[in-house]
């Protein structure tokens, strides 16, 4: 069976590099790569009623939009000898990943360092910091 | 002659208790034009009958009734589905493919936001002041009813929404009424019931659900910031403007701060009463016995253990919106493949708002022995009394709470408001845009006009709204008894099952 290498993706340019450094590794391992775009969404935040009645609507928007930019880069590396899929979900990007690793039996998950800016990061949790803490499998940070 | 029947008769949630912003001249002028046209359907839409030397408004009976034969009707749901209702919004069956949708718990949350207000704070001091603490086990036990009316108003929202090709969609009564009844060939009813609600349903959010927020948080607020006295027209300028920016500019931003803070002073609000509690435990047994005694047999009440009762089915009607309607439009908006799951969720707004957040009130009030029989110390200044007997300062955090609920409100009612404007009028840009605008004068007026008469008659529209509401439910129960029976059926042979 094939290894399954799990790519954090957010159209960042470290995001790029991730992707980069993770076809790289699947060539030489001969392994499969899966993007995945996640937008953040919790469950539990809170809308106006206006929001409530568009939300089915801004969301199918916001996939588009994901798979918009996560498809172009995954036909790249297909064209470029990776087999790749991918994939945009709602969710928090920490458990979506974990859960997609363990769903889909990946042997790792590799992001790029941080995808959006430094001080919202560090005041509202890195993505980094929790996936190393309750990754499933071994995780790749990559600058 | 118009106040006192106000205060008497029909009782109002503050009517009695909270002075208007006063001003002379122009406002008065026009309160003297209107009162001749307002007065009649005021009078008639609260309709009060003597009832043991208490006036009853008839309205409220309507409502009362109606929760219970509900609750009659679905078999005590609200009870039996409770745990159901719970794992609902705790999200035990929200399918992840789902994510992204709106959750049971974001409408719960919603329809709460424009609930849970004014009427929890200072409604409930009004009851207490003039039913005494018996009037919280009426109260409580109207909140428990309500439950079965919000159960059926909900499912029918959902069931009956429009699904636009853009993705959007538009549920509430209007849709309920007009598709539901012509199912049953009874479609020139429904049109009938449907216009009527929307014109209660506007007349509703440009008065209760507007100029009377506007009005009584301008109270609260000229009261610890003696800047803002007499300039009622200022603090309207500045809500209308915050609510125009929210509702015409799109500025979500506002708006999603708000939402995040009410839930917050609610539960600062419902902490401190905790607290409250906690630091007068031995109080407790005291208070409770006053509540069961006082609703039976009640001291220095005007009419006895009726006059408790009329007091407490009223504030609980006022404060939780059961069987008015309004609710059903904010739920309509969930993914859900069954209608009745949002009946469940929605049973838990009557419980959270009534049974928990007023019970509070009303407990703080009894424990702290705010409430002295003769006493004229009512309404929001009752509640505040109470609160500061034990945390000094909490008066400020009152008003604070009673600013931002009534904004909160504001923006759930200019939705409400703005979907049976679009139902007559036709959805469309510029359409929307008039209402919008009309919604945001209304706040200036509302603010800076002691419009006595303007109020109660939107007053009036709000409970209007739950005539035709009521009717459409009554026809339309049976089909929400086959989706309950449907949906149990599911349930029982695991066809429909946890996630978690």
């Amino acid at each position: 069976m094939t290894d399954i290498f799990i790519v954090g993706f957010d159209g960042s340019e470290s995001a790029r590099h991730a992707a980069d450094f993770a076809a790289e590794r699947a060539k030489l391992a001969k392994a499969k790569l899966h993007l995945v775009q996640v937008l953040e969404w919790s469950p539990y935040s809170f809308h106006t009623p206006e929001e409530l009645a568009e939300r089915h609507m801004r969301r199918e928007q916001e996939l588009d939009r994901a798979n918009a930019i996560v498809q172009p880069v995954t036909d790249e590396l297909n064209a470029a000898g990776v087999e790749t899929t991918c994939e945009a979900r709602h969710g928090n990007a920490a458990e979506l990943l974990c859960e997609i690793a363990e769903a889909k039996g990946a042997v790792q998950i590799i992001i790029g360092r941080s995808g959006g800016t430094g001080l919202a990061n560090r005041l509202l949790g890195s993505l980094v910091i929790s996936l190393a803490q309750a990754a499933p499998v071994p995780v790749t940070i990559v600058p | 002659m118009l106040k006192s029947i106000l205060g008497a008769g029909l009782s109002l949630p503050f009517m009695s208790s909270l002075a208007f912003a006063q001003s002379d001249g122009i406002d008065k002028a026009i309160s003297e034009m209107i009162a001749p046209i307002v007065n009649p359907i005021v009078s008639t839409v609260f309709y009060s009958v003597p009832v043991f030397g208490t006036q009853f408004p008839l309205i409220v009976g309507w409502l009362v009734i109606a929760a219970v034969v509900f609750t009659l009707y679905f078999g005590f749901i609200q009870f039996r589905g409770f745990k159901h209702s719970i794992e609902l919004v705790r999200g035990d069956y929200f399918d992840p493919k789902d994510a992204g949708e709106v959750t049971p718990f974001q409408a719960l949350a919603t329809a709460l936001s424009g609930t849970v207000g004014l009427g929890n704070i200072a409604g409930v001091g009004v009851a207490v002041y003039l039913g005494g603490p018996g009037a919280t086990f009426w109260m409580i036990l109207a909140g428990l009813l309500g439950m079965a009316s919000k159960f059926t108003e909900c499912t029918l929202g959902v069931h009956y929404r429009n699904e636009y090709k853009d993705g959007t969609v538009s549920g509430g009564p209007m849709y309920y009424l007009s598709k539901g009844l012509s199912e049953d060939g009874k479609a020139a009813l429904g049109k009938f019931l449907a216009i009527f609600f929307s014109i209660c349903c506007i007349g509703g959010a440009l008065g209760g659900g507007n100029m009377f927020q506007a009005n009584q948080s301008f109270a609260q607020i000229s009261s610890i910031i003696p800047f803002f006295e007499g300039k009622g027209w200022l603090f309207g300028l500045i809500m209308a403007v915050l609510v125009g920016v929210v509702i015409i500019g799109g500025i979500k931003s506002i708006a999603k701060v708000t939402e995040k803070i009410v839930p917050g002073m609610a539960i600062i609000y419902v902490g401190a009463a905790l607290i409250i509690i906690l630091m007068n435990i031995t109080e407790v047994p005291a208070a409770v016995s006053a509540i069961f005694t006082g609703a039976f047999a009640p001291a220095a009440v005007a009419g006895g253990a009726i006059g408790a009762l009329i007091q407490g089915f009223k504030r609980a009607a006022f404060s939780n919106e059961a069987g008015i309607g309004s609710a059903s439009i904010a739920h309509s908006a969930v993914v859900t493949k069954h209608p009745v799951t949002e009946g469940y969720v929605a049973l838990l707004e009557p419980f959270i708002d009534t049974v928990v957040i007023c019970t509070m009130t009303s407990l703080v009030i009894t424990i702290t022995g705010s409430w002295i029989p003769g006493n004229d110390v009512t309404g929001i200044a009752l509640t505040s009394k109470a609160f500061e007997a034990d945390i000094a300062g909490f008066g400020y955090v009152l008003a604070i709470a009673a600013v931002l609920f009534a904004f909160s409100t504001m923006i759930s009612w200019s939705y409400y408001g703005l979907k049976a404007w679009t139902y007559m009028f036709g959805e469309g840009k510029a359409k929307e845009l008039v209402f919008k605008a009309i919604f945001c004068v209304f706040v200036v007026i509302g603010a800076s006009m002691s419009l006595g008469p303007v109020i109660d008659f939107s007053d009036a529209m709000i409970f209007a709204m739950a005539i035709a509401n009521i009717i459409g439910l009554y026809m339309l129960m049976p089909k929400v008894k086959a989706l309950l029976a449907d949906y149990q059926e599911k349930l029982a042979s695991g066809e429909i099952k946890k996630i978690k």
